[in-house]
């Protein structure tokens, strides 16, 4: 199977290499035909490895590629483990790329940087399969900082554009502030167990439960909690959990298909794969557990209230995506990881569907993202409205669809927890299906119903999308109905994740769940009862209420509601705090060392200063070498003098 | 005669040769010769690679003969794992430079050109020597070539500038001659291998330590005596910052790993928290101020500060690590630190090279090192500004490239010694990517900013060929680290078994 995991990672890479390089020799469509051709490869490889998995014998794969390098007795390898965690997401991260890349096609059409952005999309294929499938610690955390680089080259895709340029770099100093707290958990980790496998961590986990480091003071904190924070901490950056979820909205300056591919489907689910994927690890810490739920619970809710505000259309799926990854983040501080790891699965075809249609959309249009100047779009884009209606459907877990499935699983399980800080996580994911089913119902009522508030000329020009953009929503469309019913039972219940994820007994809440799961039309009816589904029914009529019955009620209640408007318009001032308060500081910082520090005192006091004394007293000295012979003759008597009373005494 | 002998010998008499032949030939014979010589040094500098052991600690290619017997000095050449990558990098990056300067440099150029050999000869031989007074004048004659380069060919205030340098560093070097005195007196013999093994009472050691200190602290620099580097930088040609970066300042973390750990282990021991708390603060101080430098020169000069000050605490690293007690074993977590500095050292090399041939390249087409007045080059040098950004990258340390490999080692090393060194050198994942990234999108991205940028023309054939050579290597070694590690491996293990016996 070596060959066969090889090949799936390196293929999109010699795609992206060959796009990349030869860009000007093989043209567009060579171009595109390559990169396509080398991420379908990956995708069929990756299915058969995870048919191979269900439904023959393929058993978990551990091996090393190459020694990256050895030192003092510690072996940093790169290397693949596979197992069923693994197979699924390289299914998905495949699948959806692969759309993305066919749907690109039509949605870059025009673009002088054609050949460039299919280099990235398939370089960023690469780097997300060398993240989920690593099996240490070092090439994970290459795949990390990889897929944050191309995710910088991306949102700077259109690098004349001075809100991308900026967005690129916040979102990559962002990241990077999670990564440094990754680093310090690896290296707490690698202190403790001596290495940086997995299977080596994992197996020494029990063993360092009690162990303690000494931070601040005399106090000593558990190894494991500090370590599962600091990785946490990554997974805060990298899956945009408050606070650092700044950078995922600005990241929607990149073209349409990466905020699909990368800021929806894969790589911001990186953090939510690695916490399943550290289970063994996040298992002993309640602790950071509870800061786990915690993180996501806020995230979950708080974000999706801003969702509500936005009327770039791009901005409120970013805002669904950022709430969404709460929910999976929750999840995973439940100990639900694979309910958490299914909603990532359902999420990624839901959202990028979503993401595609929206693009679909705003090609439409002739790039438009306002939703104020859409509506009615219904008649003239049917393919892409049945679609949106399908990916909206399963993003509130309207019954039967993917997301109705995952989510219900995943809100049930976080009710069934007795994690501290569970009661609030509850809480928030409940209140929070009434927002998601609010903001997407207005902007799905905004953008294909009611008055048609597009110009004329626009009006006239509205066209549905070519077929490379239909097929991939179409496609992508049907799994977000569809697949949660073959596979709730088996992934959730069924011991899908045997080996791959591990639970401790106390934390099981779905083993709980499961006792009481009938199969996945049982688990619907059960659903049709639960208040859920009356909360995701409110938010839908709510949002016909105000933006197709009565659309002059949102401005009354924006303006009654001023205060808490301009809170949520300002996204709750933390983007001013970021850049007027801790940017200026550090520059601030800068300048005052700079100017102080080095200018002022070492250069100017200490350096120049001795070189300015050398010369001021050189200046003085000099005086006493008048030139008069008296002088001398003076200095000598007086000299004599003392010295002579000096021998004497 | 030896091959190290050759390889000093060569581009000192080749330099001579230029300056002989100068550059009024027609053919511009002179550039023709520097560039031939330089990549016979090359590769005959492969055979240190080749015909390495990469299994022993001890002294190779060693070549001995007596000098100055009434003082027992001698010509004493030899290298191990230490130095061989050193001079492996020294004779890579000076064919670069000369090939750098080739049409740029107007004024006197076979002098320019003869300078950067000359200049080479010597940093080989301060690299191989192991007579500490053969060491000392190759140490002190590198300065005169250097001092010529700024001056000659800098901007304009380079006279500043180059006396600044000159004094700094002559400074520290004086010291440095009264400890090697001292340790002559105590051992009879100048080879620093018996220096190594000189047992030395603590107040001695303590002085030693300190001599030794002020004369590496400079060449490295270590924060607070680092105010010549970003003037030196910033009036040198484009040449004199590469090997000024790249080559010059490795002079110090050599310097700690051959004299001062070995010699005086006991100070080092008493004395590293200092030396961790001046390398952290070059780490954290640094890279603010490198966040808010107008001058592109400037602010590469700060990140090469800010960089060294990792090799620093990677070799100081060993002694706190050692004593932490939660540890069961921490010799694995010293090895990290000792190999991420040297790894370190290597990949700057390599990397603030580039970024200076990058700002060269810059500066030929505008005449202006001001971040200011650059915008939106990726528009008319699309393929310049892959590679600038690819440097960029590699410069914040980012996996896959060699910028990685080192800061990596020596921040998991870090944490083995105390969570807080570790916190405050990871930083420079923040600050590193912060100045860097800042720079590129001032510089590089954006729309045209004025009409000097619409006007540049892409990277030529020349300049091209370089930066994708240093891409090439920036990439080998982030992939595959691994042979540089296996050459350094005895020779640095050897080394901590040596530094961590006392000598008292």
């Amino acid at each position: 199977m070596e060959n066969i995991y090889l090949t799936v990672v390196l293929s999109p890479l010699v795609a992206a290499l060959v796009a990349g390089l030869f860009g000007k020799q093989v043209g567009r469509m060579g171009a595109h035909t390559v990169t396509i051709a080398g991420v379908a490869t990956s995708c069929l490889l990756s299915v058969y490895t995870l048919y191979s998995m269900l439904f023959g014998d393929l058993g978990t794969y551990n091996g090393t590629v190459y020694q990256w390098m050895s030192v003092g007795g510690i072996n940093m390898e790169v290397g693949f483990l596979v197992d069923r965690l693994t197979a699924l997401m390289m299914v998905v991260v495949t699948f959806v790329s692969l759309m993305v890349h066919i749907y690109t096609i039509g949605y870059m059409h025009d673009d002088p940087g054609y050949q460039r952005f299919f280099s990235y999309i398939s370089l960023f294929t690469f780097a997300m399969l060398m993240l989920v499938m690593a099996n240490n610690f070092l090439q994970l955390f290459f795949g990390w900082e990889a897929v944050g680089l191309v995710s910088y080259l991306l949102i700077g895709f259109w690098y004349k554009r001075p809100t991308a340029i900026f967005a690129n770099m916040k979102a990559f100093l962002v990241n990077r502030i999670g990564d440094f707290g990754f680093l310090l958990g690896i290296a707490a980790l690698l202190m403790f167990t001596g290495s940086l496998d997995y299977g080596d961590t994992f197996a020494a986990a029990e063993g360092i439960a009690a162990a303690q480091i000494n931070i601040v003071g005399d106090a000593n904190w558990s190894l494991l909690t500090v370590a599962c924070i600091c990785l946490f901490v990554g997974a805060m950056g990298k899956s945009a959990q408050v606070p650092l979820h700044v950078w995922l909205p600005d990241s929607m300056e990149g073209p349409t298909p990466i905020s699909a591919l990368i800021h929806a489907a894969t790589m911001v689910t990186a953090g939510v794969f690695m916490v399943a994927r550290m289970s063994p690890l996040f298992e002993l810490s309640e602790t950071a557990l509870t800061f786990v739920i915690v993180i996501g619970a806020t995230t979950a809710l708080f974000t999706g209230f801003l969702g509500l505000v936005q009327n770039d259309i791009k901005r409120v799926v970013a805002y669904s995506t950022l709430s969404q990854l709460g929910y999976m983040t929750v999840a995973l501080g439940a100990s639900a990881y694979a309910a958490g790891v299914y909603h990532l699965m359902t999420h990624a075809f839901f959202k990028a569907l979503l993401f595609l249609a929206a693009g679909s959309v705003i090609i439409g249009l002739h790039h438009e993202q306002d939703m104020r100047k859409m509506g009615g779009l219904k008649k003239y884009m049917p393919i892409t409205y049945w679609t949106s209606l399908a990916g909206s459907l399963a993003l509130i877990g309207f019954p039967g669809t993917a997301g109705f499935f995952s989510k219900d699983a995943l809100i049930e399980a976080v009710g069934h927890s007795t994690i501290a800080g569970s009661g609030y996580a509850y809480f928030c994911v409940l209140a929070g299906v009434f927002v998601t089913a609010l903001y997407t119902f207005r902007m799905f009522f905004l953008v294909f119903h009611g008055k048609e508030r597009m110009d004329e000329d626009a009006r006239h020009h509205v066209h549905e999308s070519p077929w490379v953009v239909r097929v991939p929503l179409v496609l992508l469309a049907i799994p977000s109905l569809l697949i949660g019913w073959p596979t709730i039972g088996p992934v959730l219940f069924d011991d899908y994740f045997a080996g791959a994820i591990f639970v401790a007994a106390p934390h099981d809440v779905l083993a709980e769940l499961g006792a009481d799961f009938h199969g996945a039309f049982g688990f619907l009816l059960h659903g049709l009862q639960s208040p859920v589904l009356l909360l995701a029914f409110a938010g839908v009529v709510v949002a016909w209420y105000l933006y197709l019955k009565n659309p002059l009620l949102p401005k009354a209640i924006k303006e009654r509601t001023e205060f808490l408007y301009r809170l949520l318009d300002n996204k709750y001032y933390l983007d001013d705090f970021n850049e007027k308060v801790l940017a200026r500081a550090s520059r601030m910082l800068g300048q005052g060392l700079w100017r102080g520090g080095d200018a002022a005192v070492i250069d100017g006091a200490l350096v120049n200063g001795s070189a300015n004394a050398v010369g001021w007293i050189a200046g003085k000295v000099r005086r006493i070498q008048t030139g008069y012979l008296y002088h001398y003759a003076f200095a000598m008597v007086i000299g004599l003098c003392i010295l002579i009373a000096w021998f004497i005494w | 005669m030896g091959l190290l002998s050759i390889l000093i010998g060569l581009p000192v008499v080749g330099g001579l040769l230029v300056l002989a032949v100068g550059s009024r030939t027609a053919a511009r014979l002179d550039r023709w010769l520097a560039l031939a010589i330089s990549l016979v040094t090359f590769v005959l500098s492969l055979a240190l690679y080749t015909g390495f052991n990469f299994g022993t600690a001890d002294m190779q290619f060693v070549e001995r003969v007596a000098w100055i017997p009434a003082f027992n000095i001698e010509y004493y050449l030899g290298v191990d794992g230490i130095s061989t990558p050193l001079i492996l990098l020294s004779t890579f990056l000076t064919p670069m430079i000369i090939v750098a300067g080739w049409e740029v440099i107007k004024k006197h150029p076979a002098q320019y050109m003869a300078a950067f050999l000359i200049l080479e000869g010597l940093m080989i031989g301060v690299f191989a020597a192991l007579d500490a007074m053969l060491f000392y004048v190759f140490w002190e004659a590198m300065l005169i070539p250097m001092f010529i380069i700024i001056g000659v060919w800098g901007g304009e205030r380079r006279v500043y500038a180059t006396v600044k340098f000159f004094l700094y560093t002559f400074l520290g070097s004086v010291l440095m001659l009264v400890a090697l005195v001292y340790l002559y007196l105590q051992s009879g013999s100048f080879s620093i291998l018996d220096f190594h093994l000189l047992p030395l009472p603590s107040s001695a050691q303590l002085w030693i330590f300190l001599a030794f200190l002020v004369a590496f602290a400079v060449k490295v620099p270590m924060w607070p005596v680092h105010t010549w580097l970003p003037d030196a930088h910033v009036e040198a040609p484009t040449g004199g910052s590469v090997v000024l970066a790249a080559v010059l300042l490795k002079m110090g973390g050599y310097g700690f790993v051959r004299f001062s750990l070995p010699i005086a282990p006991d100070a080092s021991a008493v004395l590293d928290g200092f030396m961790i708390a001046l390398s952290l603060i070059a780490v954290v101080y640094i890279g603010f101020v490198a966040l808010v430098q107008t001058d592109m020169k400037k602010l590469i000069a700060y990140s090469s500060i800010a960089h060294m000050g990792f090799v620093t605490l990677g070799f100081f690293l060993v002694w706190a690590i050692l004593r932490n007690t939660s540890l069961a074993d921490g010799m694995s977590g010293v090895q990290m630190g000792v190999t991420g500095a040297m790894v370190q050292m290597i990949s700057h090399g390599l990397i603030s090279g580039a970024m200076f041939l990058c700002v060269g390249v810059l500066y030929d087409r505008m005449h202006s090192r001001q971040i200011a007045d650059y915008g939106g080059v990726v528009n008319t040098m699309p393929k310049f500004a892959a590679l600038m950004v690819f440097f960029s990258m590699a410069n914040a340390g980012l996996p896959g490239t060699s910028g990685f490999v080192g800061e990596f080692l020596v921040i998991l090393a870090s944490y083995q010694a105390n969570f807080w060194y570790a916190f405050l050198a990871a930083t420079t994942l923040v600050l590193g990517a912060a100045y860097t990234l800042w720079m590129v999108k001032r510089v590089v991205f954006g729309d045209i900013a004025n009409d000097h940028v619409k006007d540049l023309q892409d990277m030529n054939r020349r300049e091209g060929l370089l930066l994708l050579i240093l891409a090439a290597s920036v990439l080998a070694l982030g992939l595959y680290p691994a042979p540089l590690i296996e050459m350094m491996e005895p020779t640095l293990v050897n080394l901590i078994t040596h530094v961590t016996q006392s000598k008292l």
